[in-house]
């Protein structure tokens, strides 16, 4: 008889097991990630594995971008009024927005303008008491300018939020997409606070996003569940495990697996095997991200345009895609990458060309050709995977000109410093777009006030072209902004204060059950309205 | 005795400062700074830079800095880390079980298979197997571990399919984490498929790590056996007419693993240092990838900090072996 009721307890438990098995696989996606975010909360960081784990699975922001591109659309806001002088936006907020209901917080309320002024006056004002907790460096949200940009954030009504900007700047929305401005549960903020620990709200979160957080454990996983009140419906995935991955070719072999169904950033050298394989579909796109070649117009001869020219005719960019990029970039015609607003490279692009280089180098003063320094990167970085051997590549095509370049490098940090405070001769580097506005790749890089900090490294300013983007930056409408662009890019390429290289290609690999995955510009991922087959 | 364990642990105490300071030095001497790595391209404004020097406590000289942290350090606290800021230690808690766990069941599979190894080729010495031992050892011993690591998964886990790739746990299971060993935790919530399955977790990882260890052992253990078998004990034993396998295990291998026990010790900082790549490939959450981690991104305290653990944790297996040398050796016993 007891042999029989351990039997019976024992086929029942299989079945449970097996069945719960089945459940689990049935509605869980693993996705293969490259890394442990530095916190959960996105004001915090500026690191894309960090906003992966936290804003683009648990948080709204006020606008958003639409999934897949770069194009604003409403958030947690139903739209919005921007006065006629560009400074005042006035935000109308959606309405019974839950927010996480979890097994560490339980909402009383629905999200209102309490939560958007808490979100956003943490990051701005010194004296809030939110301010320090956490370490308290809130390097996005300078890095844009929003704290000189912003001079108040109003509560007008519960639903109503009023942004006074101290000059107009149409950028703003773009960066209000941007994962800083992720909004956050001041309520949930007060409870820590009160319990005495305030940086339990950037550990364990709670958002209003797809998502809710259920476990981390650093190094090891991520786990998730799907938000069942959430505003835009519930997700299909019921739940969503990030296994961090470190070693790519192990994400990879996961992959193959099927111990993840979704995995973060190939290998440029695995993606033709990849797109061999039945099981794993491979969707690309060209990264928000520019590789240069920067000319210090400060230093002797590149103080003069024709060497630049000369230069910029020099190099033969299609063996550095073929070699450097191996099919993973495209070439660069233009500063800004096609992702955004659709842009197109511009005719009066410099094709390879070394007789012209030379016959420029003659025009210029310099028939017997000059020694130079090429700084390159220490450092992969995602618009450039290797800079020593590009540079090698660019030494052969500039011995062909007469030039002799010497190779430089130094660890990555100092690499930074010293290039800002204008030590190099030429110096290889990028940029990886944060808005999706093309004002985030003019105004850094190539502004007169960015020759002042050193970020812009060619330290070229030309007037004409600063007034054109500071022009651009002020006007609010989207076609005569892409002219003046045009305009300020067209003096940019006849000037040359850099080499355009590449954008470098984003691959997306996943395995064939996985539905409504959009490979996003920004180069994150984003696991709403994702399902499997 | 208890003379021997003062004697040793005092020296313990310069050791110690000796590394506090080391680690310090070393990091702040090689070029970089956590603040522009984490600025990256973006950078950072000169005010904003010094208000983060401060903020960290960059800004003060390097010899207060170290006072500073030596104080922290002998009050128990290792700081925060300048990425997570949370508490270098709590940090360090909450990964170093996973290490200990894989080091441990490294070490095991390593000492089961070394030492039989090391005696049968010593037994069989300049025969077929005794040539066939010593070579798996020598490969053994100058096989990149990151290489060997990525044949056996794409081997065992890819091709066959029988073993998983990566992680200590399969996501179908979530297990509370009480002690942060696996195979005790599933032991403890009374799932025997999901000890399976940290048991089959564990295996590649456990075999990469024991790799090094075992050729390095089984060597030691051929040696001191063919050492000990030349001794005139043992042809006396022989000629008592004892049994070979009394002869070899009882007599032979008991005076030849004092010299053993000593590499075993040593093996320990071997496993923290494999770790590092074993952890990275197989993506172990241990310490040994949150060390690389924090070196890549200048993270001074967690960098001070783990190494200072790992350091006290070597000195204290080297201790525990110096002593227990003293017990297995009678002779040392009487100095």
């Amino acid at each position: 008889m007891s042999l029989k009721i351990h039997s019976i307890a024992a086929a029942l438990l299989v079945l449970i097991l097996t069945n719960s098995m089945h459940m689990a696989a049935a509605s869980t996606l693993v996705y293969c990630s490259e890394g442990s975010p530095e916190t959960f909360n996105p004001q915090l960081s500026t690191s894309g594995t960090t906003f992966d784990a936290s804003s683009r699975q648990i948080y709204n922001r006020l606008v958003e971008f639409k999934p897949g591109t770069t194009e604003i659309v409403p958030g947690l806001a139903l739209r919005w009024d921007i006065s006629k002088d560009g400074l005042e936006y006035t935000f109308h907020l959606r309405q019974k927005v839950s927010f996480h209901n979890t097994e560490y917080f339980t909402p009383g309320r629905y999200f209102n303008a309490d939560d958007v002024l808490f979100s956003l006056n943490r990051q701005r004002n010194k004296s809030d008491p939110w301010h320090k907790v956490s370490g308290g460096v809130y390097k996005y949200f300078n890095d844009m300018g929003f704290s000189n940009l912003i001079k108040d954030v109003i509560k007008l009504d519960e639903h109503m939020v009023k942004i006074i900007l101290n000059r107009p700047d149409s950028t703003f929305l773009s960066n209000m997409a941007m994962d800083f401005a992720s909004i956050l549960s001041k309520e949930y903020a007060d409870v820590m606070m009160k319990a005495g620990s305030p940086e339990m709200l950037d550990i364990k979160p709670v958002g209003t996003g797809p998502f809710m957080f259920v476990k981390y454990e650093k190094d090891a996983f991520i786990r998730y569940q799907a938000h069942p009140a959430y505003w835009r419906g519930k997700e299909k995935l019921d739940k969503l495990v990030f296994a961090i991955t470190v070693d790519p070719s192990v994400r990879y072999a996961r992959l193959r697996t099927g111990e993840c169904q979704v995995m973060a950033y190939p290998l440029p050298t695995d993606i033709l095997s990849m797109k061999k394989n039945p099981a794993i579909t491979v969707d690309e796109q060209p990264g928000l991200n520019t590789a240069y070649w920067a000319f210090n117009v400060r230093k002797p001869p590149f103080d003069k345009a024709r060497v630049r020219q000369a230069m910029n005719y020099a190099i033969n960019r299609q063996a550095i895609l073929d070699v450097i990029y191996q099919g993973t970039g495209t070439k660069a015609s233009s500063l800004i990458p096609p992702t955004i607003w659709e842009w197109k490279g511009i005719d009066n692009d410099y094709d390879y060309n070394p007789n012209h280089a030379k016959k420029l180098l003659v025009d210029g003063g310099y028939p017997e050709g000059f020694e130079i320094d090429i700084w390159a990167m220490p450092v992969q970085r995602p618009y450039n995977p290797n800079a020593r051997k590009m540079a090698e590549l660019m030494q052969q095509d500039l011995k062909k000109i007469g030039v002799n370049a010497n190779i430089v490098t130094y660890e990555w940090g100092t690499y930074l410093k010293k290039s800002r405070q204008g030590e190099h001769q030429t110096i290889l580097l990028g940029w990886t777009g944060d808005n999706g506005d093309p004002d985030n790749f003019f105004t850094p890089l190539l502004s007169c006030a960015a020759s002042e900090t050193g970020n812009n490294r060619s330290f070229w300013c030309n007037k004409r072209f600063d007034d054109l983007i500071s022009l651009a930056r002020i006007e609010l409408d989207k076609q005569k902004r892409k002219k003046l662009y045009r305009l300020a890019e067209v003096i940019f390429k006849q000037d040359a204060p850099w080499l355009t290289i590449a954008h470098s290609v984003r691959y997306q690999p996943y395995l064939k059950n996985v539905q409504g995955l959009k490979i996003d510009p920004f180069g994150g991922i984003y696991f709403s309205g994702v399902s499997l087959k | 005795m208890p003379q021997l364990l003062l004697r040793r642990i005092l020296l313990v105490i310069p050791t110690f400062i000796g590394i506090v300071a080391l680690t310090f030095f070393l990091i702040r001497l090689a070029p970089g700074d956590p603040i522009l790595l984490i600025a990256g391209e973006h950078g950072v404004s000169a005010e904003r830079y010094a208000e983060l020097q401060k903020q960290f406590g960059f800004d003060q000289p390097l010899f207060i800095q170290f006072a500073d942290y030596l104080s922290q350090v002998l009050n128990g606290d290792l700081g925060l880390s300048v990425v997570t800021q949370t508490p270098v230690l709590d940090e360090f808690g909450k990964l170093f079980p996973a290490t200990l766990e894989l080091a441990l069941i490294a070490m095991i599979v390593a000492i089961a298979i070394a030492i039989p190894a090391g005696v049968l080729a010593a037994v069989k010495r300049n025969t077929l197997i005794d040539h066939s031992i010593t070579a798996i050892s020598l490969v053994g011993y100058s096989m990149p571990i990151f290489w060997w690591a990525l044949l056996l998964i794409l081997l065992f886990s890819v091709n066959l399919g029988i073993l998983p790739v990566a992680g200590r746990l399969s996501f179908i299971y979530d297990i509370e984490s009480v002690t942060g060993f696996m195979l005790i935790d599933t032991l403890l919530a009374n799932d025997k498929e999901a000890f399976i399955d940290a048991l089959h977790h564990l295996t590649l990882p456990a075999i990469v790590l024991a790799t090094i260890p075992l050729a390095v052992i089984m060597r030691m253990t051929r040696s001191s056996m063919l050492e000990v078998l030349k001794q005139d004990y043992i042809r006396t034993a022989r000629a008592k007419g004892l049994s070979e396998f009394s002869v070899i295990f009882k007599h032979a291998l008991r005076n030849a693993l004092i010299p053993v026990i000593t590499v075993i010790g040593l093996q320990t900082s071997i496993l923290m240092t494999g770790a590092i790549l074993t952890e990275t490939i197989f993506s172990w959450p241990g310490i040994g990838k949150w060390l690389l981690e924090a070196v890549y991104r200048r993270d001074y305290p967690v960098v001070q900090g783990g190494v200072l653990l790992i350091a006290s944790l070597v000195i204290l297996v080297n201790m525990v072996v110096d002593l227990l040398y003293v017990l297995i050796n009678p002779a040392l016993r009487q100095k």
